[in-house]
């Protein structure tokens, strides 16, 4: 009889929602093995992955045969096959729609805000070797501010977590993203005190998978503060 | 108290959680909110949605907003039959992947295509360069290529055998284009079959009438308050162009 496979991930570190995905199963214990995919060095454009993945993109889950793209689907799928404790994706109605809320949110505002940020200092001018485009990067930081602004007014407010009392996949999913520009040398939530302890608070609950996840971004934030 | 939904029919995320709530029989109180004459400012709705954007219900004291969030939520409050968020964990996760994807891959590129090729133009008078809507065009073309060859594949619907609350958040964003005149079913017959299947599925007669305010966008846009119209314009400037 062919033993079951261990769950498989595909992963690039530099990415927020990998990170979301690595840091939810190391918190958990669920067993798994990672792949590492090096956007950065093309292999996701590769024959195999691009079989595996049409889109070309990371994260990937594999579980006996059955692929999934897509982060909020894969960490909420895992949050249900597993037995993870219930705060995470809670199964009451109105609580897990305060989830569902916040990542359908998530897609229009943290995640291409925070992200716009990171490549404008880091990506864009490490593949042109131009400088950053300051009047576009002032746009992109005001942008973010709004909706800074709007995670803390809508969703915070005087809740220790984005969705209540207790840590979810919304916070664990904003976490990431929120970390990138740091990859810059930019901590974006600076002066934003509210939001700082709600960051410190999130990765007190996640201990050490947190930063493991982070590694490779905290040696490019050293990279980047070292040149100024 | 009854459920409250509130709603502006020329919004695809409104439309779906209309035929949503209509389809499955869900008794609601059908609070609308016309966008343009800026009624979703009103301290009333303020407390309903602190972003001020539809949809949003109210069902009792909680409130919610995000269409998806809304359709998964009244899936599970109101026990609707299974295959529209089916309990099976893969073929749920199925669902999710299309919802999640469909934000920047179908929603982020179909939605704007009505406003840059006719609201825009017609009832804000701001001048859209061409080269602005030819690239909107082929990032459509690229959205409805991976619609087909990712998500429905040879599958009557993107779950499988039945239609999902995927199907319904992509048929709505879909045909927003064709409000514009630009018929995206024309030279995809996989796509137009499958538009088809989920319009029989969820009714003609509910699905053309969650419609008809795309195909009547003149007659919308002569409701625009002159204040909005201002309003609206600056934030076109900011975003759209």
């Amino acid at each position: 009889m062919a033993a079951k496979k261990a769950l498989e991930v595909y992963l690039d570190m530099l990415s927020q929602p990998c990170r979301a995905v690595h840091i939810f199963l190391n918190h958990n214990k669920i067993p798994h093995t990672v792949k590492t995919v090096a956007l950065r060095k093309g292999e996701n454009r590769t024959a195999e992955f691009t079989k595996l993945n049409p889109m070309q993109k990371v994260p990937v889950m594999v579980d006996n045969g059955f692929v999934l793209t897509e982060s909020d689907a894969i960490l909420k799928y895992m949050a249900t096959n597993y037995h993870v404790p219930e705060h995470w994706y809670p199964r009451q109605p109105e609580r897990r729609a305060k989830v569902d809320e916040y990542t359908a949110w998530h897609h229009n505002y943290i995640r291409p805000h925070a992200a716009k940020v990171f490549i404008m200092e880091v990506l864009v001018p490490h593949m042109t070797r131009q400088p950053v485009e300051q009047p576009k990067l002032q746009r992109a930081l005001e942008q973010l501010g709004d909706t800074l602004d709007k995670l803390e007014g809508m969703f915070l407010k005087r809740q220790p977590f984005l969705c209540g009392d207790d840590i979810t996949l919304a916070d664990l999913l904003a976490v990431c993203e929120i970390m990138q520009p740091l990859g810059g040398g930019r901590d974006i939530l600076k002066g934003r005190p509210k939001l700082e302890s709600w960051r410190s608070r999130v990765k007190s609950a996640l201990r050490g998978s947190f930063d493991e996840a982070h590694q490779i971004l905290y040696q490019l934030q050293d990279k980047s503060t070292s040149k100024l | 108290m009854p459920l409250e939904i509130y709603l502006d029919l020329l919004s695809q995320p409104c439309r779906s959680v209309y035929i949503f709530a209509k389809k499955n029989n869900i008794p609601f109180e059908f609070k609308k909110i016309l966008l343009f004459k800026g009624e979703q400012y009103s301290e009333e709705f303020g407390k309903v949605n602190y972003f001020r954007k539809v949809p949003a219900i109210k069902d009792g004291d909680f409130t919610l907003s995000e269409s998806i969030a809304i359709l998964t939520y009244l899936a599970e409050k109101y026990g609707t039959p299974d295959h529209w968020y089916p309990a099976d964990l893969q073929t749920r996760a199925r669902v999710h992947e299309y919802l999640s994807w469909q934000h920047s891959g179908m929603r982020g590129i179909a939605g704007k295509i009505l406003w840059l090729r006719l609201m825009i133009p017609k009832a804000f008078e701001i001048d859209v360069p061409k080269e602005r809507m030819d690239s909107l065009l082929v990032d459509l073309e690229g959205s409805l290529t991976a619609f087909e060859e990712k998500f429905l594949q040879d599958k009557p619907f993107i779950a499988g055998q039945k239609i999902s609350l995927a199907d319904l958040v992509a048929i709505v964003e879909i045909m927003q284009p064709v409000g514009a005149g630009v018929n995206v079913f024309e030279v995809r017959p996989k796509l137009s079959a499958w538009k088809d299947r989920v319009r029989a599925e969820i009714g003609s007669a509910l699905f053309d009438e969650a419609h008809q305010m795309i195909f009547n966008t003149e007659e919308v846009a002569k409701t625009l308050d002159p204040s909005m119209k201002e309003i609206i314009k600056l934030r076109i400037k900011k975003s759209f162009l």
